[in-house]
C-alpha cells in the first residue's frame, strides 16, 4: 500500500514522515520518532497505557490512524516537563506520592491526570476516580496515583495563583 | 492479528464523502472515532479496501438546539461533547448520563453518538435514551435525505436499515415540554468501562393535573436490538403514576425483553433488573416531572 506522507505536530516539533495508511499513531510515535514514553498495553482502547492529547482531549493512540493525526497538535508525555531538569508538577507528584511502581501504565495515567485537570482543576476524589477510569493499573492498587493528582490538583492551583 | 491494508480518503466536504461512499460503494467504511472499526478490522472481521474520514468535513460536529425545534446532534459530534453540553445535561439527563458513563474518558473523546448508534450493538448506550426521547436519524447518500425514526432503525446485532452509500448526517431529538421527567440507568459488573449488562431508559411528560400524557420507555442488552416498550407504555398514559402502576408497567418491560445468557449476565438476572431498573428509571423520571424540570 502506498505511503502517505504527514506532517505530525509532537510536543511543539513539526515531524514529515511517510507511513502506510493502516498505520496507528502509537506505533509512528514508538518506531519512527522514536518517542517510546508512550506505551502499548492491550491494543483495543481499554487500557490507556497509550494515552496522548490530540487537540486538547485525551485519546487512545493505539486506536488512532496515523494519517487522522496529520497536521493535528499532539501531547505526548516526553512534551509535559518545561524543561529536562523540571518534571511537570503531576510527575513530580507522581514521585513524590509513590505512585508508581512498574511503571509501564504511568505515562497513560499522567496524560489523563493532565486532561482532567485541564479540564477540572479541582476534582474531587470521586472526579479524579472517574477521570482514570480508561487507565489500567495492576500494581499500585490506585490509591496512590489518585493522592498524587489530588497533591498535583493543589500544587498546580496554587502556583497559578501565585503566577 | 495484523492491520490489513487499505486506502484512508480524508474530504473537506459533505458532497465529497457521498461521492467517496458511492464511488467504492462495494468496499468502504466511514470512519470517524474509530473506536468499533478499527478494532473489528484488526480482529480480521472487516477488511474494506476504502476508509472515508469524516473529520475534516467542516460542521458535522455541531451541536444546537433551540426551543420548539429540539436538539440536533451533528453525525461527527462526540460522544463527550454531548456529555457535557449544558442543553443536553439539563434537558436531556438520560442521555447525559449515558455519554458520561459509557466506556472511558478516552472512547468517548473519540467516539461518537451517530457511531454508537450505527455500531448497532444491542449494548449501545446511547440507544435507550434517544429511544426514550423519541429520536430520529437524518440518513444522507448522493441525490437525497431521509428521516428515520429511531424505532424503526435497528434490525439486528449490528444491523440497521441503512442502505450502502448512505450515512447519517445528524441525529435529532424532539424538544421537551414542561412536566417531563426522563432517566437512564445501567447495570454492569465493574461499571467503568464494561459494556452494559442490562439497561433501561425511560421519558415522561404529565399534564397539569399530574397525569401522563406522553411516556416512553426503551431497554438496552435485553434483546436483539434496543427495544421500546409499548405495552408498558400505554399502561402509564392517561393515568396518575403510584407505586403500583410503576411496578405494572416494569412488569410489562420485563415482557418486552427478550434477554439470552452470555458472560455479562445470565436471562433471569437481566428480566430480574429489568424490573428493578425500570421502576427506579420512571421513579426518577416522576420526580422529575413533578418538580418542573425541565
Amino acid at each position: 500500500m502506498a505511503k502517505q506522507n504527514i506532517e505530525l505536530i509532537v510536543n511543539g516539533d513539526r515531524y514529515e514522515v511517510a507511513v502506510e495508511p493502516n498505520r496507528m499513531l502509537v506505533d509512528v510515535l514508538r518506531e519512527d520518532l522514536g518517542l517510546t514514553g508512550t506505551k502499548i498495553g492491550c491494543a483495543q482502547g481499554d487500557c490507556g497505557a497509550c494515552t496522548v492529547i490530540m487537540d486538547g482531549v485525551s485519546i487512545s493512540s493505539c486506536l488512532t490512524l496515523a494519517v487522522e493525526a496529520h497536521q493535528r497538535d499532539v501531547t505526548t508525555i516526553e512534551g509535559l516537563a518545561t524543561s529536562p531538569q523540571e518534571l511537570h508538577p503531576i510527575q513530580a507528584a507522581f514521585v513524590q506520592h509513590g505512585a508508581v511502581q512498574c511503571g509501564y501504565c504511568t505515562p497513560g495515567m499522567v496524560m489523563s491526570a493532565k486532561h482532567l485537570l485541564n479540564e477540572n482543576p479541582h476534582p474531587s476524589e470521586e472526579e479524579i476516580r472517574q477521570g482514570l477510569s480508561g487507565n489500567l493499573c495492576r500494581c499500585t492498587g490506585y490509591n496512590k496515583i489518585v493522592e498524587a493528582i489530588g497533591a498535583a490538583a493543589d500544587k498546580m492551583a496554587s502556583s497559578a495563583k501565585e503566577g | 492479528m495484523a492491520m490489513p491494508q487499505f486506502q484512508v480518503h480524508q474530504p473537506k466536504t459533505l458532497e465529497s464523502v457521498l461521492d467517496l461512499l458511492g464511488r467504492h460503494r462495494s468496499s468502504v467504511k466511514l470512519l470517524c472515532g474509530g473506536t468499533d472499526l478499527l478494532i473489528k478490522m484488526r480482529a480480521g472481521a472487516q477488511a474494506p479496501e476504502h476508509l472515508v474520514s469524516l473529520n475534516r468535513v467542516a460542521g458535522l460536529k455541531t451541536i444546537s438546539y433551540a426551543g420548539g425545534d429540539g436538539l440536533v446532534i451533528g453525525g461527527a459530534a462526540r460522544i463527550s461533547q454531548v456529555g457535557k453540553n449544558a442543553e443536553v445535561r439539563r434537558l436531556y439527563p438520560g442521555l447525559a448520563h449515558a455519554c458520561s458513563v459509557m466506556a472511558t474518558v478516552q472512547i468517548r473523546n473519540m467516539g461518537t453518538v451517530a457511531g454508537n448508534l450505527v455500531n448497532a450493538a444491542p449494548s449501545a448506550d446511547t440507544a435507550a435514551p434517544l429511544l426514550a426521547y423519541g429520536a430520529s436519524v437524518v440518513a444522507v447518500e448522493r441525490g437525497g435525505r431521509r428521516q428515520i425514526k429511531l424505532v424503526d432503525f435497528f434490525t439486528g446485532p449490528g444491523l440497521t436499515v441503512l442502505e450502502p452509500g448512505e450515512m447519517v448526517e445528524a441525529i435529532r431529538v424532539p424538544d421537551v415540554s414542561p412536566r417531563s421527567g426522563s432517566c437512564y440507568l445501567r447495570l454492569s459488573a465493574r461499571s467503568k468501562v464494561d459494556i452494559a449488562a442490562v439497561s433501561v431508559a425511560g421519558f415522561l411528560n404529565l399534564d397539569l393535573e399530574g397525569r401522563v400524557i406522553r411516556c416512553r420507555l426503551a431497554l438496552g442488552s435485553v434483546g436483539p436490538t434496543p427495544l421500546r416498550c409499548p405495552e408498558a407504555e400505554q399502561i402509564l398514559e392517561g393515568q396518575t403514576p403510584d407505586e403500583k402502576l410503576i411496578a405494572q408497567a416494569a412488569a410489562a418491560c420485563v415482557r418486552a425483553s427478550r434477554p439470552i445468557d452470555d458472560l455479562r449476565a445470565t436471562a433471569a438476572y437481566r428480566r430480574a433488573m429489568v424490573q428493578v431498573l425500570a421502576q427506579r428509571v420512571l421513579t426518577q423520571s416522576l420526580d422529575m416531572a413533578k418538580g418542573g424540570t425541565p
